[in-house]
């Protein structure tokens, strides 16, 4: 279930308690480890090759030490003369490029392979969660904000990617390269690699004391940072009403504190950051230091060869370069830890609306419709219907009419089974809608909705939604049939012209017809149109509309929420809702002579739109 | 208007003697940092030589223990002073951006969207604090750590200086290359990312659409595609990317070989002894950070400079709004007139030749249907906007010549849109006020609002949170609040934007009977759509596409028979729609408010004031 999913919007990107988390958690850490169980075969292929990275990495010292003892030193010394020494000088350097190059080599191939592991798991989780929120109802969409669902499905996975290229598979390659050099010295001389690892409790506490304070200066930072941005946001956003309340000065001096506390926090991120690098860098060269006076002795007795001590001292480096390291991929893991789970929560967010275990078939459907004392709430206790019983033959057309908040919209969405029923049933052709596999239903209910959402695509695209089974011919049938060719011929690319939500290359009437092409299309036995009055729609493409809406509504079951007097009058029978029940059903001239509701909504809706019907 | 180098400079030097500090506590460092390769050569050579003693080797140990650790302070001091500075100048960035936005209009504000200004405010103002903190740091430390070092290794062998610093061009040439891939790789990469963003932000708002044509597999098909295509230029960054760590280390490798091989001649030889040439090498492994670095600190700047560029344009946004040069501050009794007033928003003209006057302590209704410019009228008195032509005027003095903030304090407001602020509830009554909200100054508040009786449910009264970290109010609640808070600053002129709309009528009437009571003394201006609302008032306009169409009291205005009298026809069927019902509705809407409101929290939004300029 969602946490904190109260649907509260505005802010979200802000939110303190999103911000923190924790670096390590085993049981988000293993269900994302799972991701990458499809590709174990590259995971071990770039795990050998770690080891190979930590072999490449500690040979380039262990060679210079040859070199030095082997080749220059007894040259110097005069134990072998010059040719000689160059002579045993040019394999070796032969071999210090083989290592290079197969160092870098195989460093390269192991990030290829981190990379391409990572991000195929990470397309794999994204496209599982895309997956997974199309199958959730309409409430979940209803209570999350789209900026919200975006950020998880874009921002949190990306952070995902990170740890698993940067944050596990680095760590892990730290740990063997440690290991390895650890190996190395202890083979090249025992005394010398204790004098190296005599510093090693003192950089390990270093690294886990400048940690924690990095964690703690982490936290504090991030809440206030959460904090000024939510100052600012809702100061920005509410601009007018500082300004109408002359309330600059109190609301700058309150910025002014937030940010002053943040540049506290900051500085004394600062003052731990400034020491770190330089005390991990001093223990280093003092660790070295200590390598020449202990590896000086053991030369001067004759116990040890100037190569070796060489060897030490670039290996240190090596050495302790990756401890220092593991602390800054701490941030790294927190961000993605966080990110993980809100990732998993989602995902771990079950339908409320699920197909039956055994739903019944539907191979032929009339599309007879019945409401068997149907009550709905989208909120627990708030009533939108209640006890609202009719039965709609099939091919039969009516009309819903009522006031705002009546309970229209909720029919049409109970229809195409957006939302389930608390009370009473609905039936399709007498079968339960809950009975029934909701693809079925959908298949066979088309919907117009009130604002006819364009995909970014074509035109053609738009009317055939991926359902390749609709002909190009058949699309243009469907725009033909609904008035919709003549607009779309004129576009530059006719059927091809590109098309978006936000684009506004179509003006609302046009998005309309297409809409309408769009349920023809797909051929309905029951049609659902959602026809609110809209903005601005020019004389010219109205009647196109209306003209349109009286042929759609011809051979199949038709139920509409009409804003236009033509409609109403042309429907087989007009349902009034009134508060959430059905007060009045007839025809339209049979309600008018009624005069009740129907009466007054007439006097009130449709009469003031339609002069020339005004009696 | 100031250039991005100028406000660059200008935050910089605010700090000028910490940032002097810093670079010289960097040049100490850097100059520290290639003493003990020397040392170490000693030691080596001293090894060497059969006259060997240990106390030597200890002596210049110890010297290297000094100089590391003189380095490393050196080093720690630079970072915090110049890191500090970089702070302190990003907070005062913040604070004069925030300044200065306080200064700007509202139209700026419905121009620049919200979200755009806080990703210049938290993104970009990020990347000039890198740039000015770790990257001018870092920059010095490259630029004297690269410059001494090779001092030094000039001063042991030229030519082996030569070998060494021969591949430099080479490895130039390769990173800029690799540097120029990975650039553009990285903007096909965030291109995707926005096509993704895209693709799914269409789906969950189109959710309805793609449910009702069961197009849930086909559009997790579509953004697959899309997702995989993603997937192919992340790795295709990687394979560049992945390229820049391995070549250093191979360029740095070959250097180290060559200066090993070369100088290893020469020491077999006798040219040079196995010392200098350890010296050397230690003077190469210095190099390899700041070669590492040049591009990490050439990305920073440009990215710092293009981010500046960004905050510049809001240094540069000129506020349209400001105090007159010679402003007239006598007392505001209350007199409104507007003179021939017409206002054009974009390219649509809201007014046309508006002219009233409302005596002090007058009352004012304005009705007409959506969009006739009523929310524009009442929006040029406390000079939300100003008139393009015309006056507004108060007690006969135009508002562009009073100081606005005087204007402003004169004028109690009540939007359209509610904004309430994410504190206690007393906080967003006293909002108008300097001083603390006294206790009996709240309750008179909440009186007139109707708000007591609410608050009473509330689990910390008039101390409760407002928002999402608080209580979420229903609308008419808020409205009601926001009115409490107009009312608190006990204005000379009252202005109400359509602000009982969420209220039902029975509040309404109870909170118009008490603001008229409130009101005997000073000027109303109330924009509503219910007749109800308005029909008290002395004189009710009635506007219709930007002009006033008809005007006078609600008695002569239905005689007159033309828009207002059809309103009132309209709205007395509605009310027979309404009234069966409206006792249980109203009973139930009371309970509802109690208990917690509908999703639609405070959803932040231009101050209320965003639909209707």
């Amino acid at each position: 279930m969602m946490h904190g999913g109260g649907g509260h919007g505005g802010r979200g990107n802000f939110d303190e308690d999103e911000i923190l988390g924790k670096a390590y958690d085993a049981r988000l850490m293993r269900r994302l480890l799972g991701y990458l169980r499809p590709y174990r075969g590259l995971v071990i292929v770039a795990l050998l090759i770690i080891l190979g990275i930590s072999v490449t990495e500690a040979a380039p010292p262990v060679l210079a030490k040859f070199i030095v003892d082997n080749a220059i030193a007894p040259a110097v010394n005069g134990q072998i003369d010059i040719d000689e020494g160059f002579a045993r000088l040019a394999p070796l350097g032969i071999a210090y490029i083989a290592v290079l190059l197969l160092g870098s080599g195989l460093r390269y191939a192991q990030t290829m392979l981190a990379s391409y592991v990572g991000q195929r798991a990470m397309y794999d989780l994204r496209v599982q969660l895309f997956a997974h929120l199309q199958s959730l109802s309409l409430t979940f969409f209803d209570r999350n904000p789209v900026g919200r669902l975006m950020t998880r499905i874009t921002n949190d996975i990306d952070a995902l990617i990170d740890m698993v290229t940067q944050g596990v598979v680095a760590i892990f390659g730290d740990i063997v390269v440690i290991g390895t050099i650890a190996i190395v010295l202890l083979v090249l001389d025992f005394r010398l690699a204790l004098v190296t690892f005599a510093a090693l409790p003192l950089l390990i506490w270093l690294t886990m004391y400048f940690r924690r304070i990095m964690r703690d200066s982490f936290r504090s930072i991030r809440i206030r940072l959460a904090r000024i941005n939510a100052y600012l946001n809702e100061n920005l956003s509410g601009m007018a009403i500082v300004q109408l309340f002359t309330r600059e000065r109190a609301s700058f001096q309150q910025f002014d504190d937030l940010n002053t506390d943040l540049l506290n926090a900051n500085r004394g991120q600062i003052r731990a950051m400034s020491m770190f690098f330089p005390a991990v860098g001093f223990t280093r060269a003092a660790t070295s230091a200590a390598l020449f006076v202990a590896g000086g002795f053991w030369i001067l007795k004759g116990e040890m060869t100037i190569g070796t001590l060489l060897a030490f001292w670039q290996l240190v480096d090596r050495f302790f370069q990756p401890i220092g390291d593991l602390a800054e991929k701490y941030n790294i893991m927190q961000a993605a830890m966080a990110s993980s789970e809100r990732v998993f929560r989602l995902l771990d967010t079950t339908a409320t609306i699920v197909d039956a275990p055994h739903p019944r078939e539907l191979a032929h459907v009339r599309g007879e419709i019945t409401f068997d004392n149907v009550s709905f709430a989208y909120n627990e206790g708030d009533w939108v219907l209640r006890d609202v019983s009719f039965k709609i033959s099939a091919a039969e057309s009516v009309a819903i009419v009522g006031a705002t908040g009546a309970g229209k919209t909720s029919i049409i969405s109970l229809i195409s089974r957006f939302y389930d029923v608390q009370k009473g049933r609905i039936l399709l052709d007498g079968v339960d809608l809950r009975d029934l596999r909701q693809d079925d239903v959908r298949r066979h209910v088309g919907v117009v909705l009130q604002d006819p959402f364009i995909f970014a695509g074509t035109v053609a695209s738009n009317i055939r939604l991926n359902n390749a089974a609709i002909s190009d011919q058949q699309v243009r049938a469907a725009a033909a049939f609904v008035n919709a060719d003549k607009f779309i011929e004129k576009l530059p690319q006719g059927y091809d012209t590109v098309v978006t939500e936000r684009g506004s290359t179509l003006s609302v009437g046009q998005k309309q017809l297409l809409a309408f092409a769009r349920a023809i299309a797909f051929n309905p036995e029951i049609l659902l149109v959602l026809d609110e009055a809209t903005s601005s729609v020019d004389t010219e493409t109205e009647h196109l509309i209306q003209d349109a809406l009286a042929k759609l509504m011809v051979g199949r079951t038709s139920i509409i929420i009409a804003h236009r007097l033509s409609t109403i009058q042309n429907v087989d029978r007009i349902i009034v809702l009134h508060k959430g029940r059905v007060v009045e059903m007839g025809t339209h001239r049979d309600l008018l002579a009624e005069r009740g509701v129907y009466h007054r909504l007439y006097e009130l809706q449709y009469r003031a739109h339609e002069p020339s019907a005004s009696a | 208007m100031t250039s991005a180098r100028a406000t660059f400079f200008h935050y910089l030097a605010g700090h000028r003697l910490q940032l002097l500090v810093g670079v010289c506590l960097a040049a100490g460092s850097s100059l520290a940092a290639v003493v003990p390769p020397r040392f170490i050569g000693e030691i080596i050579d001293s090894l060497q030589k059969p006259s060997a003693r240990f106390d030597d080797v200890l002596r210049l140990a110890l010297l290297i223990v000094v100089f590391a650790a003189a380095e490393a302070a050196l080093r720690a001091g630079a970072r915090y002073v110049m890191l500090d500075a970089s702070r302190k100048a990003e907070y005062r960035m913040r604070n004069d951006l925030f300044a200065h936005l306080q200064r700007m209009h509202l139209a700026y504000f419905q121009h620049q969207r919200i979200g755009d200004l806080m990703a210049r405010m938290t993104n970009d103002l990020t990347w000039v604090r890198q740039m000015m903190g770790p990257g001018i740091m870092q920059g010095s430390f490259t630029v004297m750590v690269f410059t001494f070092a090779v001092l030094s290794m000039i001063s042991v062998s030229l030519k082996l200086t030569v070998i060494a610093l021969i591949l430099m061009p080479l490895a130039s040439l390769t990173f800029w290359y690799i540097g120029r891939t990975v650039h553009q790789r990285f903007e096909r990469l965030q291109s995707q990312f926005g096509d993704m963003s895209t693709k799914a932000q269409e789906n969950f708002s189109g959710i309805r659409v793609v449910k009702a044509f069961s197009q849930e597999d086909a559009e997790t098909k579509d953004f697959a595609a899309v997702n995989y295509e993603y997937f192919r230029r992340a790795v295709a960054l990687s394979a560049m990317q992945g390229l820049i760590w391995p070549s250093i280390s191979f360029i740095l490798g070959i250097a180290v070989l060559s200066v090993l091989y070369v100088g290893g001649q020469d020491a077999i030889r006798g040219e040079l002894s196995i010392g200098s040439l350890v010296q050397f090498v230690a003077y190469l492994y210095l190099l390899q950070m700041p070669m590492i670095n040049i591009g990490w600190i050439s990305n920073m700047f440009q990215a710092g400079w293009a981010s500046l560029g960004r905050l510049q344009e809001i240094f540069n946004a000129v506020p349209k709004i400001t105090d007159p040069i010679d402003p007239v501050t006598a007392p505001i009794q209350g007199e409104v007139e507007f003179r021939g007033v017409s206002f054009a928003y974009g390219q649509t003209i809201e007014l046309h030749d508006v002219s009233f006057k409302v005596p002090a302590g007058g009352s004012l209704a304005i009705v007409g249907p959506t969009g006739s410019g009523k929310s524009t009228m009442v929006n040029l008195i406390p000079r939300l906007f100003d008139a393009q032509q015309g006056e507004v005027l108060i007690d006969g003095i135009s508002v562009k010549r009073r100081p606005l903030e005087q204007l402003r304090r004169a004028v109690g407001y009540v939007p359209q849109e509610t904004f309430l602020f994410s504190v206690p509830l007393r906080e967003n009554v006293g909002f108008g006020l300097d001083e603390k909200l006294t206790d009996p100054q709240l309750e008179w508040a909440g009186d007139v609002s109707q708000l007591n009786k609410d608050v009473e449910d509330f689990p910390a009264r008039y101390d409760t949170m407002i928002g999402e970290r608080g209580v979420t109010l229903s609308g008419g609640q808020k409205q009601r609040a926001a009115i409490a808070r107009a009312v608190a600053k006990d204005p000379r002129i009252l202005i109400l934007d359509d602000a009982l709309s969420a209220v039902d009528t029975y509040t309404e009437a109870e909170i118009l009977r008490r603001l008229r009571g409130v009101m005997r003394e000073r000027t109303s201006i109330v924009v509503a759509h219910r007749i109800s609302t308005v029909k008290d008032a002395d004189e009710i306009l009635v506007l219709d596409g930007g002009r006033i169409v008809e005007r006078g009291s609600h008695r002569d205005l239905l005689e007159h028979g033309g828009l207002y009298a059809q309103m009132y026809r309209r709205q007395l069927l509605e009310e027979e729609l309404e009234v069966d019902e409206e006792r249980e509705e109203h009973s139930k809407r009371v309970k509802a408010e109690a208990d917690e409101g509908p999703q639609l929290g405070m959803r932040p939004r231009l101050g209320g004031i965003g639909g209707e300029p």
